[in-house]
Order: C-alpha cells, then structure tokens, then sequence
C-alpha cells in the first residue's frame, strides 16, 4: 500500500478513472502541462493527452459553461476553478444551468459533471485564495458538495463524484492539501457521497465539521481529553445532500454539540445543523448549540488570518463553554 | 459563398428583395415547392404567435415572447439543419424548435406554466429555452466540442437576440469555439431592441457579425426577412462545420414587430414611423410577392392555408389544456437522479399537509 497526501490521491482518483472511462476528460486553467497550480492533475496530460486534459482559456464561465454542454452531451468533464474566489464568475452557469437541466427538462437532459475546487484559508495566500463559500452550494437545489478532509477520503469522494449521475462540486481543502500523509491504496475504492462519518468517539459533546477544519477540531479533542471530557466528533464529508443521522444520534447521546467552520457565521451551514438539532433533538439538549466560525468579515490576509480561522483553542473554548452550561 | 459579405465592409447577403425579386445567381437549393411548404410554416408560427397571446390575455398561458416579423429567420435558419444537430434556443424561439420536432402542444404546455413540455421526444435535439440572456452559446459550444471529441458529423446551434452579444458568457464561448475551433453556429437575431434598449446603445460596433472577426472565425449579416438568405448562409456554415471548418457567427438582421414580452408596452420606446419602415420589409409579404409571381400564390390560397394553420392550433392547444397540472411530488422528483433524504422528509410532510387539508 502506499502512503499519499491528498494531492497525489486525487491525482490517483483521477488517474484510475480516466483509465477505466475514456469519457472522464479534464479541463481548466494550467491544468495540462503545468499539472494545476497545487499539481493535482500532474502528469496527466502527458498519460492521456491534450484532448483530455485540456488547458483552456483563461475564464471561469466558459469554463463550466462548456463542461455543462459536454457533460450534456454524454462526456464526463471534471473542471477545475483554480481557487474558489474564482467561482463567482461561473455562479451563473451553476445556479441557472448545472443545478436545474434534470428538473426543467424533467430528466430529458442530465449534466454529471464535476467541478473541483481548492478552498479556505491558511496558507498565507493573496485576496480572493481563501474563501470558504461552500454554504452558498449547499443552498442551491440540484447540485451536490462534496469536502474531504483525508487522502484516504479524497480519492474515495473523487470518484464517486465522476461515477455520481449528477452534478458535484468538490471542495478541496488546500490547508491540508499536503498535510496528511495516509494509505491511500492503488485500485478501485470508493466513498459514499451524502454519508458522514464519526471521525473520534465520544459520550459528552459532539463536534460537527468538515474540510480543513477538521483537524483542528482534534486537536482540541484531545486537549479537552486532558480535562476529562470526551468529544465524538464528525466529520461531515458532503454538505449537500446532507446527513443528519450521524449527528443527531450522537447529539442525543451527548446533549452538547458544537459546530466548527471557517467560513462567516451568519448563514453558515452550522445554522443549518442547528435548525435540524432543534427540529429532531432538542429535547436531548442540555446546553444551547455553540458555533466556532470564521466572522461576517472579509477573510483577512496572512496578517490577520489566523484570528479569523478557527484554531483548537478557541475550538477548545466552545467546548469549554457547552460543557460548563 | 459567406466569406465574400465581410460585415466590417457593411456587406450583407440578400438573395429575396423586398419587392419579391430574386438573386437567381445566388439562389440556394430550395425549390418552389419547399418554398411553398416554408412559407405555409411561416403562416403557421406567426398564427401560433397571435395565439399564444390571445391566451394569455384570457390568462390561460403566461408571460409569452412573441415571434412575430422574425419568421423568415426561424424557419429559413432551422430548416437547414440535420435532424441530429443540437440547438440551443433563447425564449423566443417558437419557429426553431417546432421545425426541430417540437411540438405546439408542447410549446404551449411550457408556457402554460408545466415543465414538462420542455421534456422533448428522444430523438428531438432541442435544448429547454435559455431565459438567462446569453447564457447558453456555451453550452453549444460544449455539446460541440464533445461532438467532435466523439466523432459524430453534426453541429450545434445556439440561438440568440442582439441584446445577449453584450453578456460576458458569449464572448466566453465564442472565444472558446475559436481555440477549439467547434463545429457551433451562433446565430443571432438581431430584432433592434433588448426589450426597450435600441441595437446602438448595445455595442459601437457598426455590426454583431464583426465580433465573430475578432475570435478568429467568419461572421456574416444576412438580411433576416429574407428565407433565401437566411437559410443559404445556415446551410453553408453547418457544412462547414461538420467537415471541421470550425464555428461561424451569422448575424440575422430582421425586426420584432410585437412587444419583447405580453409583460411589455413597445409604444414606449419606439416610433411608429419606424415600425411601419420594417413592416414594409415583412418576411411574408416579400415571400408571398415571390410566389405570387410564380403563380404559386393567391388571396384563395392563403385563406385556405391560414384555415388549416388554424385547426392545427385549435387541436394543439386543446391538447396542451387538456394535460392535468402535474402532481406536487412532481416538484421533488427531478432535483436529483434519486430523492436525497432531506427531499423524502420535505415531500412526506407537504403531503402529509394536503391530506389534512382535504380531511
């Protein structure tokens, strides 16, 4: 078995796809020779040639809006947007076309396609490299997001988002993009989409994230061991669809929740989780539910940056908090 | 033959004058008799026009986008197409997707408010209707550049107004079709007006059809009242296309005689003077002079095929009416392949809901 960060694994997702359906095509900014700015596609134009890995012009729009007329069109394009504060120039494309296609020729034309995407702070990167607009996706009907935070994950998650008869947009989390280093083994694997996962078991409060996030969320797991409290914590691994049986069964074992995330708070999907806590488990509650989040500013830059993104310490504070109520 | 109207030189083809004259040099492969047949489905989409705003003055249709004075360019544009090219409609496209095998019915049923006339047959390539302006010339470009990634000798068509050519996505796909030299058409339409805004306060450009120029590819104006040349511009840019000559921009020059929708007052914005000026360059009273002087037309006939046009659209909206409105699980089905958990629980509880409203 191999170990792999979660560049090569995707880069093996890819790989192995491409080998198995000679439909999967991939297209994007400097994603050819360059092999993408992270090298998640290195070495695959040279595999598979420029005609399925394609560089293409330098705009978003065209980018997704030509992946959505080659999906249609029976191919499997897996377009990368370079950094996620690129995707508002493909929103149109998304939310007017990808996402509603089944329903408004109700099934007649389908578009399977994937769009990749780095996402979040904390690698010290320029304005618009470390947004976290995931929650944005999660509220538009039709299609589906996706975020590991393992290697072992990503190439599981990748594909299953090329196999998924719809649309996925696959959230790649670039703090950890290099971070982790797991067995990710060769060969045909895959992880469910819409299906969390308990990451670290525990009886007294339950830590919901996703992405980036969730290493820090164990760390502050295991500082707040020392103390005697015992933390599950889950990882959501797809937003949308999202599953809430996980969470909630272990809220109603634990009584305490608190939800991490980086991007802003309000209207954040931690208010989504809190709303479904409230519908299907409030009664278990003993605390009101805590969210550690990034603020409804800007994301600020490298300066400023680690006081926007959630560190275990103040990960370690929420819990603090939902465990003295 | 297009390459020889350069628009930048304001050359435009024109093979049908307004007087019912003809290029005979330039003449495309149409007979009389498909002439006749053209100009019956002509008759026939500019009733169905009138028709589907008499509906919906009698709310029985909604918010419709006439076609009327643009029936040369639909029909003579979609006419020369394959029946497996793809075309990727704007909203006011009634004469495209009915010669392309969609049916009035189900053209009346979409605009009646039921998603499911936007379900074409099988082996009807008709995209739904693009309501965000000039957002679709890339999906053209797409399902063209897979087209030719597969092997297959057809093109796709995306269909568009003078108003979409200043959205950012057409430029996005027309320089995509450039670099990957698809086999696309872009055909627009260029009716003068993006509902009140005048084709001048769109673009400097002295024409639509020199944009094409700039993404290294031919574009063309063609005089959009004219059957002849509409058709004989699309006839050769799509053979073009499927033996890899690469995309083409054709600027169809025509006038919208109606409103942009029912929604909107064209008294507005426009002189009648100048409405009057482009009635007089009507695509079906050019054709009928044409036909008439090959004795192939009279007040006789033309009561005669207005009165067959007329059952056709008596029987489709009869047809399109008569569809039940869909369940509401209707609603849920098509979000995804399958319903996501979340979907389930919000069908079953809204369900839940109308069963105790009727108890």
């Amino acid at each position: 078995m191999a170990k792999r960060n979660m560049v090569e694994a995707i880069n093996r997702g890819l790989t192995e796809e491409m080998e198995r359906d000679p439909s999967v095509m991939v297209l994007g900014e400097d994603v050819g020779k360059e092999g993408g700015v992270f090298r998640v596609t290195d070495g695959l134009q040279v595999k598979f040639g420029p005609e399925r890995v394609v560089d293409t012009p330098l705009a978003e729009s065209g980018i997704v809006g030509t992946a959505f007329g080659l999906a249609v069109k029976g191919l499997k394009p897996v377009a990368e947007i370079q950094f996620e504060g690129f995707l508002p120039p493909a929103m149109d494309q998304i939310m007017s076309h990808i996402s509603r296609i089944r329903t408004r020729s109700r099934g007649r034309f389908t578009c399977p396609l994937v769009i990749r995407s780095p996402f979040g702070g904390g690698i010290r990167a320029p304005e618009h490299h470390s947004d976290s607009p995931e929650a944005i996706f999660a509220h538009t009907p039709g299609i589906k997001v996706v975020l590991p935070s393992t290697p072992y994950d990503a190439k599981g998650l990748i594909v299953s988002a090329i196999r998924d008869p719809d649309p996925v947009l696959f959230f790649e989390p670039k703090r950890i993009y290099r971070a982790i280093k797991e067995e990710v083994p060769d060969g045909e694997y895959t992880v469910p989409i819409g299906v969390a996962k308990i990451i670290r078991e525990g009886s007294d409060v339950t830590v919901i994230s996703w992405g980036a996030m969730v290493r820090e969320v164990l760390r502050a797991a295991e500082m707040v061991e020392k103390e005697g409290v015992k933390a599950e914590v889950i990882d959501l691994r797809t937003i949308s669809p999202l599953d809430d049986g996980p969470f909630l069964e272990s809220v109603r074992k634990t009584g305490r929740a608190v939800i991490v995330h980086e991007a802003p708070r309000t209207c954040g999907l931690g208010a989504e989780i809190i709303a479904r806590i409230n519908e299907k488990a409030l009664l278990s509650l003993t605390a009101p539910v805590e969210r550690v989040t990034g603020f409804d500013t800007v994301v600020p830059l490298m300066k400023l940056e680690n006081h926007y993104l959630p560190s275990p310490e103040r990960i370690l504070r929420g819990i603090r908090k939902v465990m003295a109520f | 033959m297009i390459e020889k109207y350069d628009p930048l030189k304001g050359e435009m083809l024109r093979i049908l004058h307004p007087d019912g004259r003809l290029e005979e040099i330039l003449r495309p492969d149409l007979t009389d008799e498909t002439v006749q047949t053209l100009y019956q489905k002509m008759v026939l989409i500019r009733l169905a026009d009138q028709r589907a705003l008499a509906l919906q003055r009698q709310g029985r249709l909604g918010t419709y986008a006439p076609v009327y004075g643009q029936e040369a360019a639909q029909i003579g544009s979609a006419y020369a197409l394959g029946k497996e090219d793809w075309v990727f409609p704007s909203f006011r496209e009634t004469g495209v997707i009915y010669m392309k095998g969609v049916s009035l019915k189900d053209i009346y049923l979409y605009w009646m408010g039921n998603e499911a006339g936007q379900k074409v047959p099988e082996d009807v390539w008709v995209f739904p209707v693009s309501v965000p302006v000039g957002t679709h010339p890339l999906h053209a470009v797409g399902a063209a550049w897979a087209a030719k990634l597969q092997g297959e000798k057809i093109c796709t068509v995306a269909y568009f107004g003078d108003g979409a050519t200043s959205e950012g996505d057409f430029h996005e796909a027309m320089n995509f079709a450039g670099v990957f030299n698809t086999p696309t058409i872009f055909f627009c339409q260029n009716n003068h007006y993006a509902i009140s805004v005048p084709r001048k306060k769109q673009t400097a450009a002295k024409t639509l059809a020199q944009k094409a120029i700039a993404y290294g590819f031919l574009g063309i104006q063609v005089d959009g009242n004219d059957l002849f040349a509409v058709y004989a511009a699309m006839k050769e840019a799509r053979e073009k296309a499927i033996s890899g000559g690469g995309p083409t921009m054709i600027e169809a020059v025509t006038y919208r005689f109606g409103p942009h929708t029912t929604a909107d007052d064209p008294t507005k914005y426009r002189q009648d003077a100048e409405l009057e000026e482009w009635k007089s360059r009507d695509p079906m009273v050019r054709l009928q002079k044409y036909l008439k002087g090959k004795g192939l037309w009279s007040e006789a006939q033309e009561t005669q095929i207005k009165a067959e046009a007329e059952a056709i659209l008596n029987k489709a909206v009869q047809e399109a009416e008569a569809v039940p409105a869909p369940e509401p699980e209707e609603m849920f089905r098509y979000t995804f392949a399958e319903l996501t958990p979340t979907l389930e629980e919000q069908k079953a509880d809204y369900l839940a809901f109308l069963k105790e409203k009727e108890n």
